[in-house]
């Protein structure tokens, strides 16, 4: 960790968050420093995610923390969950997508739409980390359109028969249980959880990324694997399931990449103030504070947005449109405050000494998962205008 | 057996210290608060020895002196493992003040263990806690490196130069302890986070109390000057600009 992490608070947005809030962050933040930092940048060169950072989550509460106690979870607001995201993606893209995709796509759709049966079952167990969950909805051919997926589930009488491919599954190939949408006999969107182990049900790994190379990202592969019918998720049929697990996990990145974003303007403000060149700071040259002043700017706009956006969610509020703004504007931000207080590093700022490649490599990642940064402009876009644009059959449907 | 652990209210440890106009105060504004980095880990090995007594160790109790802008860092206390607090609802002045709060406040509790960091991070003044144990008339061990319960006694490594010397003092006492206590403070859960909504935090009010100090005026340290820098060849410059100019030789 090349300098202290002091993250700007330019407009006094502390001031609207509760003391919960400012424990909770400086939690999260302890261990993040503490047990993230020392062995991140090694993870990520590796291509490796340390497992034990699923433990310690899970000791740390960062899995459902809106989740009820009785559950397992912790019982907390949403600007709560806002708040330990930011703080992971400051250590990681990789370590928030971990917490993301256990809270948001897993325990969610068990806790919103399981049975008692299921929720006690499954919840406790992935909220302490003793189990990890992934979620199975993209496939091969329909990524932004998920509403053509191919995977299957047929009624056998006592059973269902699930049949397809699964493929940019988050923890596909370290996870115990996965919940997958496939659609039933009627063509209907249905929810299931499938468990590792099952006969007929693999999970390969997908190496060789340039992105989040500290997350281990696979496929779910099922041929003819027998579901029992108390797997299905009873309290959801169609779309609507899968595209409310997505808004949860999009309000949690629209924090995150506030993090990643804090991290880079952090580093490269105490960077451009000890860094000599012509015998002056170079963060006394205009074109240097111009990267760090719009930064900052940005950075500013951006934890504005959540802010509101989070007291929006907990009061019931936040439509799936304002959840698409922030996600969108928000990583796109990072992304660009990541390359350019880079470029403040100079050729210092290409290597792993400091955090800004390792960012930027990973938001790649972050703008294209949970909707690409285009089709989030295209929900802006038939929101204000009631026009769908997402193609010509879905203009027809 | 009960432990009482107090705990400081003091500026993060990264803040960067700005002061006042005037410069008779520092400027709080912005300033983010913790735990006394020395109490935070008293209260660690507070909780460690509670956790292994089998149920010997019923309570531990966080006690702090300050005012309602310290709950927060009582409750973060509370969120780390502590089974209820104690706020004396005053500004802190000076050790002296401090300490008398707290024997007066606990003149009708007993506590068989007081644990005090060796000093806090914000004044560093190393005084309290053996003022307090006058003012309650405790034996006190400073230097505390370890404490542990074993059966009724218990032994407290207290170091000294070159080593540690292992004392048993009577109960009830007050240590003053160091940072080796505890190998790193805990970090709460978020789960401990919420318990600790539940937990209750008694706020009595100050004694009659004097401070013996007063806070006249602060300075920033001077900044550093420039460094002249001789080639590693030139002795005689060297030895003639120690002489002549820093006059140390």
């Amino acid at each position: 960790m090349p300098y202290p992490y002091t993250p700007p608070d330019y407009y006094l947005l502390d001031e609207l968050l509760s003391d919960e809030h400012k424990i909770i962050r400086s939690a999260v933040r302890d261990w993040v420093d503490r047990s993230v930092m020392p062995v991140i940048e090694e993870a990520a060169q590796n291509h490796e995610f340390p497992l034990r950072f699923i433990r310690e989550l899970g000791e740390l509460g960062a899995f459902g923390p809106f989740i009820p106690e009785k559950y397992g979870g912790a019982g907390m607001d949403h600007i709560a969950y806002g708040v330990i995201m930011t703080e992971l993606e400051r250590g990681d893209s990789a370590i928030r997508s971990a917490a993301s995709v256990q809270t948001s796509l897993v325990m969610y759709p068990i806790y919103t739409f399981g049975s008692e049966e299921q929720k006690r079952k499954y919840l406790p167990k992935l909220a302490s980390g003793e189990l990890i969950g992934c979620f199975g909805l993209t496939e091969p051919n329909h990524g932004s359109d998920p509403g053509s997926m191919e995977t299957r589930i047929r009624d056998m009488g006592d059973h269902y028969l699930l049949n397809g491919a699964k493929m940019w599954i988050t923890n596909s190939p370290i996870a115990d249980i996965a919940v997958v949408w496939a659609k039933d006999d009627d063509g209907k969107v249905r929810g299931l959880i499938a468990e590792k182990g099952m006969k007929g049900f693999s999970a390969p790994e997908t190496r060789n990324k340039w992105s989040l190379r500290a997350s281990v990202t696979g496929e779910l592969v099922f041929d003819n694997v027998k579901i029992p019918k108390e797997n299905i998720l009873p309290g959801i049929k169609g779309l609507k399931g899968p595209l409310m697990c997505l808004n949860s996990a999009r309000y949690g990145i629209a924090w995150g990449a506030v993090g990643a974003a804090t991290d880079c303007y952090n580093t490269a403000l105490q960077y451009s103030l000890e860094r000599k060149q012509f015998d002056q700071p170079i963060a006394s040259f205009q074109l240097q504070q111009k990267k760090l002043a719009e930064a900052l700017t940005e950075i500013t706009k951006a934890q504005l947005l959540v802010w509101r956006l989070g007291v929006l969610k907990n009061q019931g509020k936040a439509t799936p449109a304002q959840i698409s703004m922030a996600k969108r504007n928000n990583v796109e931000m990072a992304l660009k405050v990541a390359r350019e207080t880079r470029q403040i590093l100079g050729a210092m700022g290409i290597t792993g000494d400091f955090p800004m490649m390792r960012h930027m490599m990973n938001l790649e990642s972050v703008i294209t998962y949970e909707g690409t940064h285009d089709v989030h402009l295209l929900i802006t876009g038939a929101d204000i205008t009631g026009i769908n644009a997402f193609g010509i059959k879905a203009k027809n449907r | 057996m009960k432990i009482l652990v107090c705990i400081s209210n003091v500026p993060d440890t990264t803040t960067k210290i700005k002061l006042t106009a005037d410069q008779s105060a520092v400027d709080l504004a912005n300033v983010q608060w913790i735990i006394n980095p020395w109490d935070e880990l008293a209260l660690t090995r507070a909780l460690e020895l509670k956790e292994t007594s089998g149920g010997k160790i019923e309570k531990v109790t966080v006690m702090t002196v300050g005012t309602q802008s310290a709950e927060p860092t009582m409750r973060k206390a509370l969120a780390i493992g502590a089974d209820d607090a104690i706020r004396v609802n005053a500004e802190p002045q000076d050790a002296y003040f401090t300490a008398q709060q707290i024997a007066h406040a606990l003149k009708d509790e007993h506590y068989d263990i007081i644990l005090c960091g060796i000093e806090s991070s914000d004044y560093n003044g190393s005084a309290m806690g053996n003022m307090l144990s006058e003012f309650m008339e405790l034996p006190a061990v400073s230097s505390v490196s370890n404490i542990e319960i074993d059966g009724d006694q218990v032994k407290v490594n207290r170091e000294i130069p070159g080593g540690y010397e292992v004392v048993e003092p009577e109960l009830p006492f007050v240590a003053v302890v160091q940072k080796g206590i505890a190998k790193e403070p805990r970090i709460p859960s978020m789960r401990g986070i919420m318990m600790a909504r539940r937990k209750p935090l008694k706020v009595v009010e100050p004694a009659e109390a004097e401070a013996l100090t007063e806070f006249v005026r602060y300075e920033p340290p001077k900044p550093k000057a420039a460094c002249k820098m001789v080639d590693a060849d030139n002795v005689e410059e060297l030895v003639e600009l120690l002489h002549n100019e820093a006059k140390i030789i």
